[in-house]
């Protein structure tokens, strides 16, 4: 019952911080006149040239809470406005580009978890020794780099010196026609997915090709993060007594690292899940614009650069409910592995 | 003081830590001595606007005249990253001095008084963490317009919250502590027992976090300039440098790296700028986490 509790109190929650995100949402378009803000209602190519009607019908003029009251409204019936960067609304913009970046995270996430863990374990094992230090070195050194320019320098390697190699972009012109033919069906529109549900081997050749270097780019820094993590959370669970114990039974050191000690290292790991979607989604922002990667964070930076206000606020609203989402979810994940939380009252 | 010989004496030990601090240094330098590494030209209108010599596209290499070469629109890469020293340590120390004031004043104030004025500020800081942090910056800056400013202003917004809870954590657990009771059963004011009492042992775990960020910071600040919402042309940013190389990156067939220095060089300074204080950082958790200490 008290998990049902929990569970009931932490949607509750919900409501203040999701209606305080939308109000600040809100807020910030209060730095344009009423005509730039117009745009956050129009839905059609139509509408965009009838601005001042649009001022009109909104009350675009009246007090800010009316507004508000307005355009939250629009937004409950899945009106978020219109992206004048790809001419379509900003909801069919977000479930247009939305595959291509969860393609990226998709690939990404277990990649960044497993590396991270495998070597994060090896080095609390063996604390001081060489792996550690190099571990060490390569996580600081990861999270130092900086994420645009590490993409610019595989692209030199990998696209300008062994020309073509890997290249930028989602898909090779020739695969492009491929994928948009009759006979392709585009189930999911992840073109991996959509190539191995078509038995379509060429086409999924050719996105993974172009998947490498983004994946690469925006794991490097994050499983730098995991690792550190896993490695001191690891060197907390190996101090336990319950390691010494079955050290003391003769047990096999590889058991007792990963079995009885990893297990309950790994705790801390999912807690960061939430912050790995959060680092994932900015990652994706550059990630995807370097590499012509045609996904949200490429469709959110364009908007960004000429100030399509309705792109940004909407892509952020998206990702921030996404993001409050998530952390729900993992915070509940967390109650089910480590009862302690639930019994604590949990919330910060 | 013991304590601070004590952390003086880690951190100078490591190797690691040495070599972040031997790094800071180095920017310290370069930062104070920038007129005289690279000297503005006279009638220059700003010394923070990198000198151009010319209008052309292309990429110029290293020469006698320009020893680290000029990036596109012929702007001198060695100017903009001596210059960019400063800029970057502006945007550090501005962002995150404001970030713990802020963090301060809200912490204490929630830690302190509990009660409804916490529930207020945590909610408040909630709605703020409920955002991906880049994707709340860039929203800010594309809003109040695109300009180093912004990024400063967008940064503060996006990094105060976890300041504020830290320091109300820390708050709470200083306020149960017998000397603050008898500050108050003294009859001190609540300003007083917050400034005298309760901050001064509050606050470390919260300056050490700001050394920590700062390597954050510098590279959010530069990812945005990256992304085309930092500074105007032409300011001395490593960030905006790194996107002038963009579209360098592939050189003609046979000479691929033909533009190296137009992509290597700003990224190297961000690279060792942020290392630096990322190594710094992680000496101070060792040193002050000890848990981990004690193995």
């Amino acid at each position: 019952m008290e998990f049902r509790a929990y569970i009931i109190r932490r949607l509750l929650l919900l409501i203040p911080v999701l209606f305080g995100v939308t109000l600040f949402i809100f807020g910030i378009t209060m730095f344009f006149s009423p005509g730039q803000r117009a745009t956050l209602y129009v839905s059609s190519p139509q509408q965009m040239r009838d601005l001042p009607g649009i001022i009109e019908q909104y009350g675009l003029d009246r007090p800010f809470f009316v507004q508000y009251a307005t355009w939250i409204g629009q937004v409950f019936r899945g009106n978020l406005g219109w992206s004048t960067v790809v001419s379509m609304p900003v909801a069919k913009a977000i479930l247009h580009y939305l595959p291509a970046t969860l393609e990226l995270a998709l690939v990404a996430t277990p990649l960044i978890i497993l590396i991270g863990i495998f070597f994060g374990t090896k080095a609390a094992a063996q604390k001081d020794k060489p792996v550690d230090h190099a571990t060490r070195v390569m996580a600081i050194l990861g999270w130092s780099l900086p994420t645009f320019w590490l993409g610019l320098l595989l692209m030199m390697v990998f696209y300008g010196y062994f020309r073509g190699f890997l290249p930028p972009g989602r898909l090779s012109v020739q695969m492009e026609v491929v994928v948009n033919s009759v006979d392709f069906i585009r189930y999911t529109r992840i073109n991996t997915l959509d190539a191995i549900l078509n038995l379509n081997g060429p086409v999924l050749l050719d996105a993974l090709r172009h998947l490498i270097l983004p994946v690469i780019t925006i794991s490097t820094v994050n499983v730098a993060f995991i690792m550190r993590l896993m490695r001191s959370s690891m060197l907390e669970s190996l101090g336990k007594g319950y390691i010494l114990t079955a050290r003391a039974k003769g047990l096999d050191e590889r058991i007792v690292v990963n079995k009885h000690a990893r297990r309950n290292a790994l705790i801390p790991v999912i807690t960061v899940s939430g912050y790995l979607f959060a680092a994932l989604a900015g990652g994706a922002v550059i990630t995807e614009t370097i590499f012509s990667f045609k996904g949200m964070g490429w469709w959110a930076s364009q908007s960004a650069l000429r100030l399509d206000i309705p792109s940004v606020l909407g892509f952020a609203l998206f990702m921030a409910v996404l993001f409050v989402l998530v952390n729900l979810v993992v915070d509940i994940l967390y109650t089910r592995v480590d009862p302690r939380v639930r019994l604590g009252g949990g919330v910060q | 003081m013991s304590d601070w010989k004590f952390m003086a004496r880690q951190l100078v030990k490591n190797p690691l830590s040495l070599a972040g601090l031997v790094i800071i240094a180095i920017f310290i330098i370069i930062a104070i001595f920038a007129p005289l590494i690279a000297p503005t030209p006279e009638g220059h209108r700003s010394p923070y606007m990198i000198p151009r010599d010319g209008y052309s596209a292309t990429p110029q290499p290293p020469s006698e005249e320009h020893i680290f070469g000029t990036t596109q629109g012929q702007y001198d890469i060695f100017y903009g990253v001596i210059w960019g020293t400063r800029s970057a340590f502006r945007v550090a120390l501005v962002v995150m001095s404001i970030t713990v004031l802020i963090g301060i004043v809200l912490g204490s104030l929630a830690g302190y008084f509990g009660g409804v004025i916490d529930e207020v500020i945590m909610r408040v800081t909630d709605i703020f963490l409920a955002f991906p942090a880049l994707i709340l910056a860039m929203a800010i800056v594309s809003a109040i317009g695109p300009s180093l400013k912004s990024v400063m202003i967008a940064l503060t917004v996006v990094w105060w919250p976890s300041y504020a809870r830290l320091i109300r954590g820390d708050i709470l657990q200083v306020r149960e502590e017998d000397y603050v009771e008898a500050a108050r059963g003294l009859g001190a004011s609540s300003a007083r027992v917050i400034v005298r009492h309760v901050l001064p042992n509050a606050i470390y775990p919260s300056l050490i976090m700001a050394s920590l960020d700062i390597g954050a910071v510098v590279l959010s600040a530069a990812a945005l300039s990256f992304l085309g919402l930092g500074a105007p042309e032409g300011y001395c940013d490593w960030g905006q440098m790194t996107e002038f190389a963009r579209n360098w990156m592939v050189g003609p067939p046979g000479d691929p790296f033909k533009y190296w220095y137009a992509v290597i060089t700003p990224g190297v300074f961000i690279l060792f700028f942020v290392l630096g204080w990322n190594l710094l950082g992680d000496a101070f958790r060792d040193i002050f986490d000890p848990r981990l200490a004690r193995r």
